[in-house]
């Protein structure tokens, strides 16, 4: 099948391109430093000149701290990556010429777009999955045992989170023929959903509920609103139509 | 092999029509030279052929069966190479082949054979393992051409195939263009009218997207078989040729002028005229030549005929 071998070139091209390594260096850095983050604070601020009246004020760190950190690094950098590693998957293929070559082929256009979502959806997965395995260890050894199957759920909401604005970089890639256009179009709309995941009550059918919902399943606390997750799925998929109703008609 | 016919085909930009009703006829086997003057609409016919473009009305058969709608179906018999082929910079050549013979699905061991022949014949074998980012255009080009070639094709579509080469590339390229007419069905546009003279067994010339002829070469040099005169100026004369150009230029037997080294060539109305003319104005302005012999008519006066290209 076609997109099999569209699927291994991508993903050659990602660790040939190096952004496997710096997806997988970046996000394991912060799985790692996280919960050492969190737990150094206080001592941390003692540093700091005039830090040690601080220091004070602060409460031991917990669990829920280096979870809390760990969260806020990885979607924040990953969304980052993810943004920058999508940009020219489209766009500069198109501009290049090198889609050209390969389209004149019989390669589907549908398999060649989801191939560069697929690829660009394994080299988070498995950047995260370690970032994972990472942040559980050392939080295991400075705060405590986590709930397993809370950690896998939080890292999967995570992932979907991370995809989301893969999903969107793509399509902004496929609709431009400029990379630059295609990340200013998908910062736009990180702040959008951003101000929208905000809004008190309404916020919570964002894609920013991922986040939130992954907070609160490690603190115990029950997610009964799975709305986020379905809108998230639903951008997604959305987006992925989209890019191939327009790349189906484009002219190369 | 295949045979390739267009009908009626038509294509708009905006309000600029690239193709405006074509109508070509490609024999099965043979080697067809697409020439026309730049924005004629040759790029846009082949890239409508590979199936990169769409037309907006019009139909393409590949043999009998009618290929304009039927997505990537037909591509499975198709070779093409683009003007400016374009590579992944981080690939090797032998990368770049085996990755096209995975997408025609050709197995393991007739990938690894065809993958060698390919770099073999393109002259790629000592780089094969270099990558494609530090290529010169040449070598880009020997290797579309590589690629082109990877299934086999039926047809096979090829856009300024030799442009980027030197002159002993271009003979390489040009040689095995021609061997391929025996294998497969060649569309070949160029602008260099001295390889499609060549190399093409018909010329089909196209301008503002509309066909204005179509034949057999030998055909096409009869039916245009236009005089000709060539004036062999002589090493001496390279300062006053500009001059003497635009003199040959106002002459009324004269109807096209172009300087191919110390030499004029003349495109005539009458032989005989021309050259009483072409004798009085050397006497008249006190000018030698060496030679001045009638000569038979080449493509590119065709050309220029057919495409109001001359004065």
């Amino acid at each position: 099948m076609n997109f099999m071998t569209a699927l291994n070139k991508e993903f050659l091209e990602q660790r040939r391109t190096r952004k496997f390594l710096i997806a997988l260096v970046v996000l394991v850095l912060f799985g790692m430093t996280s919960p050492l983050m969190a737990k150094m604070i206080p001592q941390i601020m003692t540093l700091v000149p005039g830090g040690e009246a601080f220091a004070g004020l602060i409460p031991d760190p917990t669990i829920n701290d280096a979870v809390a950190q760990y969260i806020k690094n990885v979607t924040q950098f990953g969304v980052l990556l993810a943004l920058v590693f999508s940009m020219g998957a489209m766009a500069v293929e198109k501009d290049k010429g090198t889609a050209a070559m390969i389209l004149s082929k019989p390669m589907p256009r549908g398999s060649f777009l989801l191939a560069k979502f697929a690829s660009l959806a394994l080299t988070f997965i498995i950047a995260v999955v370690i970032a994972g395995v990472a942040a559980y260890y050392y939080t295991y050894f400075l705060f405590g045992e986590l709930n397993i199957l809370n950690w896998l759920t939080l890292n999967g909401l995570i992932i979907l989170y991370l995809l989301v604005y893969v999903a969107i970089t793509l399509l902004y890639s496929t609709l431009t023929r400029t990379q630059y256009v295609a990340i200013g179009l998908s910062f736009g709309t990180l702040i959008v959903l951003g101000i929208l995941g905000g809004l008190p009550g309404f916020g919570s059918n964002f894609p920013d509920a991922l986040i939130s919902d992954a907070s609160m399943i490690m603190s115990g606390t029950p997610v009964t609103h799975w709305t986020g997750l379905w809108v998230s799925l639903g951008i997604i998929i959305l987006s992925l139509g989209a890019a191939w109703l327009a790349f189906r008609k484009q002219e190369l | 092999m295949n045979s390739v016919k267009i009908e009626d085909l038509r294509k708009k930009y905006g309000s600029v029509n690239a193709l405006d009703g074509l109508n070509i006829t490609v024999e099965s086997g043979s080697v067809f030279g697409f020439l026309g003057p730049n924005g004629a609409g040759k790029t846009t016919t082949l890239r409508i052929l590979a199936g990169l473009a769409q037309a907006d009305s019009g139909s393409i058969f590949f043999g009998e069966q009618n290929i304009t709608k039927s997505g990537t179906a037909q591509k499975d018999r198709l070779g093409y190479l683009p003007e400016e082929p374009a590579f992944y910079a981080w690939m090797s050549p032998r990368e770049y082949l085996d990755y096209v013979g995975k997408i025609f699905k050709l197995d393991a061991k007739e990938r690894r054979q065809r993958v060698d022949q390919l770099l073999e014949q393109s002259g790629l074998k000592e780089a094969a393992k270099r990558h494609i980012g530090g290529f010169s255009r040449g070598m880009r080009q020997r290797l579309g051409i590589a690629q082109a070639l990877m299934n086999h094709p039926s047809i096979l579509l090829l856009d300024e195939p030799v442009s980027a080469l030197d002159p002993a590339g271009r003979k390489e390229v040009l040689e095995m263009i021609e061997s391929l007419g025996r294998e497969c069905t060649v569309i070949m546009s160029s602008h260099i009218l001295a390889d499609v003279e060549r190399v093409c067994d018909t010329v089909g010339i196209i301008n503002k997207g509309k066909l204005i002829t179509q034949a057999k070469k030998e055909d096409l040099m009869d039916r245009y078989a236009i005089p000709a005169l060539e004036l062999t100026t002589g090493n001496g004369s390279a300062a006053q040729m500009p001059e003497w150009k635009l003199r040959l230029e106002k002459l009324p037997g004269v109807t096209g002028v172009t300087v191919e080294g110390y030499s004029f060539h003349l495109a005539v109305k009458d032989v005989h005229t021309a050259q009483q003319e072409i004798m009085q104005d050397a006497l008249a302005h006190n000018t030698t030549f060496e030679k001045l012999e009638v000569v038979k008519p080449s493509l590119e006066d065709i050309f220029m005929q057919l495409t109001g290209s001359q004065k």
